[in-house]
């Protein structure tokens, strides 16, 4: 008995959406095997990681918090992608938007944005004037936007109350996210990822704008005479996925911070990029990619406690995810043909 | 500025260039074969964890040279297989890597920071770099040396066997290299190979040759500048050789600023850390302008082969 693959006429739809299922549930169970036999309670750290985050209804009001700014970053990294422009310095971005943030809290959403788009438009504007690869620049500025919160949580913008740590003063409390849910951590933060990622999905799949980012990133040549100017793509690529990383920064600073610090940067920016595969470039999609991954970070910090298990496993759990989810890709467009021997003779 | 400090500087700046340059050496191979791994950061961490348990358990150095270039070979071959075999997204794959080294050696190096290694000595004996003059010249570990003597092995491998003509082929059009006979795929698979086992010596620079102990990320985006300059240098090695030692010299600035005493030094220090990034950006810019460096690209970079269809 033999396999082969074989090409399908039109990609799969089962298996685009099935594909990241398959992936969470083989990651659980390879992990499970891998973490073993390199000598951790395999089992364990599956079962605290995937699991007791949703069994504990304590932990639900993390999930939340968490998912927040991966759902935000992820939707617009997903709508980026889909046009082919590879924003990779969505951290940098969410770092500028969470500098920008200032005064209260209307003028700094605002700001947010502003200042995550502002710092996408660099490689924005590269990439189009001068035909700069925008993976390496974004991710560049993100490497230097860190540089920047040291500098300024250490002189200028440093609480001279702070008893000589580096971090700015506490935000008055017009400038602090409203918690929704009284006695919770459950702040504004939440219900406005979950609007973020409806809104993108009605945009991205009932507007013209939906319409040229998907076209220009599947069939360049096809947007070029259907008059969808390239340039003009990559320019909302990175102004919409920067701002909306920008906004997500601001939310973190206003809501969980509450004040710069220089641990500011939690890699929100890197995780949505597994975020917004494994939701498949949809929206919707993103919104549950950002549940299961705010699973595995509250999963690995009660991991951590419980079973004494490194926080670094989730970043390799995580990893594991995109793996198996890129390579279940193969699956969406070749389908597993199985040939007898004799059949493959006779033809 | 006095003759030692104009040698301080001299060592430091190679140091420092020469991960970067052993990580753009590998790359560049890769590149060259079609296929853009962008996952060299994640290798070099793999590298550099691999080269700093080695040498901590062992206290043989070139065992953990060794052993990080294996690492870096077994890390590659997860994005071979899922590229060249399972044609995955090369763009994606790459920056999945990078997030597995990141998490693999921050797991695999729990308990270990704080811990000291020796550095690797320098290779020739301490008689032939009496005089500072020498000293530059025969004052570096042996990774240096590897260093230096891989730009010109890459180029001769490149320009003159056939072996690199069959690779350059590949990258060049693959179609054509695969109707004449040659295994496209196993052509990347080696060239991928070469660049996982080149990121990992690169990353046991980090450990053995810079800062002997274990940080997490203490690769610090070198990788991805190690990629930035493969554009840079327009796939040549004798200009990735110059671009890795410009970088250097970037990253050693601030040592020389801070001694000057000049203006330079009221430079706060995050904007020097900030420096080789800038740089990396200013740089892409410069080559961009010229108009030569995008042609000189290999016509398949990062186009899945696919010879069925």
């Amino acid at each position: 008995m033999q396999f082969r693959l074989e090409k399908r006429p039109e990609p799969s739809r089962l298996m685009l959406y099935g594909t990241p299922v398959a992936a969470v549930v083989l990651t659980m169970f390879i992990g499970a095997i891998i973490f073993s036999l390199i000598g951790y309670d395999g089992i364990g750290a599956v079962r605290e990681i995937f699991f007791t985050p949703l069994t504990n209804a304590f932990k639900w009001q993390d999930l939340g918090v968490k998912a927040a700014p991966l759902i935000i970053i992820g939707v617009g990294l997903s709508i980026a992608y889909r046009a082919n422009v590879w924003n990779i310095g969505a951290e940098g971005q969410y770092i500028m938007g969470g500098l920008g943030g200032w005064w209260t809290l209307p003028a700094m959403m605002i700001a947010g944005v502003a200042g995550g788009a502002a710092y996408a438009a660099i490689p924005a504007l590269l990439r189009t004037r001068l035909n700069v690869n925008e993976i390496l620049t974004s991710l560049m500025l993100t490497y230097a936007s860190v540089q920047l919160i040291y500098y300024l949580v250490r002189a200028p913008w440093k609480d001279p109350m702070g008893m000589g740590f580096p971090q700015t003063r506490r935000f008055a409390s017009e400038a602090l996210l409203p918690n929704i849910i009284p006695g919770t951590i459950v702040h504004a933060g939440v219900p406005i990822a979950i609007i973020v990622a409806l809104v993108a999905w009605f945009i991205m799949t009932r507007s013209v704008f939906g319409y040229q980012m998907r076209v220009v990133g599947a069939a360049p040549h096809a947007a070029r005479y259907g008059g969808f100017s390239e340039n003009k793509t990559i320019w909302l690529a990175l102004l919409v996925s920067g701002g909306l990383a920008g906004l997500a920064g601001m939310l973190e600073v206003a809501g969980p911070f509450q004040r710069m610090v220089p641990g500011f940067p939690t890699n929100y920016g890197f995780t949505a990029i597994i975020v917004a595969f494994l939701g498949r470039l949809n929206p919707l999609g993103v919104i549950f990619a950002g549940i299961v991954m705010a699973i595995t970070f509250v999963g690995g910090e009660i991991a951590q406690t419980t079973i004494g298990l490194s926080n670094s496993a989730t970043g390799v759990f995580q990893a594991m995810m995109l793996f198996f989810l890129l390579a279940g890709d193969i699956l969406v467009r070749y389908r597993v043909r199985r040939v007898t021997p004799q059949v493959e003779a006779r033809a | 500025m006095s003759l030692e400090l104009t040698i301080a500087i001299i060592v430091t700046v190679v140091g420092a260039s020469t991960p970067i340059l052993i990580a753009a050496l590998g790359e560049l191979v890769v590149e060259k074969s079609g296929v853009l791994n962008l996952g060299v950061e994640g290798m070099m961490l793999v590298g550099a964890i691999t080269g700093f348990v080695v040498a901590f358990t062992t206290g043989n150095h070139y065992l953990a040279i060794l052993l990080a270039a294996a690492a870096g070979v077994a890390t590659s071959m997860i994005f071979g297989f899922l590229t060249l075999s399972l044609s995955a997204n090369q763009t994606a794959t790459g920056l999945a890597l990078t997030i597995f080294g990141t998490g693999f050696s921050a797991l695999a190096g729990q308990g270990y920071s704080a811990r000291p290694v020796t550095l690797l000595g320098p290779l020739f004996p301490a008689e032939l770099a009496t005089h500072p003059i020498w000293r530059v010249l025969f004052g570096y570990s042996a990774l240096v040396y590897f260093s230096l003597a891989m730009v010109f092995a890459v180029w001769w491998f490149l320009k003159k066997s056939r072996a690199g003509l069959i690779l350059r082929a590949v990258g060049e059009n693959d179609l054509s290299a695969h109707s004449i006979g040659y295994s496209v795929i196993g052509v990347r698979y080696a060239a991928v190979a070469f660049g996982g086992a080149m990121a990992g010596i690169a990353g046991a620079c980090f450990p053995l040759l810079l800062t002997p102990q274990w940080a997490e990320r203490m690769t610090a985006g070198r990788g991805w500048i190690a990629v930035a300059l493969v554009v840079f240098a327009s796939w040549k090695p004798f200009r990735l050789l110059a671009g890795a030692y410009l970088f250097g010299l970037v990253m050693t600035m601030e040592l020389y600023a801070k001694a000057s005493g000049g203006p330079l030094s009221a430079i706060p220090a995050e904007l020097w850390s900030a420096m080789p990034y800038l740089a990396t950006v200013v740089v892409l810019v410069l080559i961009s302008i010229r108009r030569d460096a995008s042609t000189n690209a290999p016509a398949c970079l990062g186009r899945p082969f696919l010879p069925s269809n």
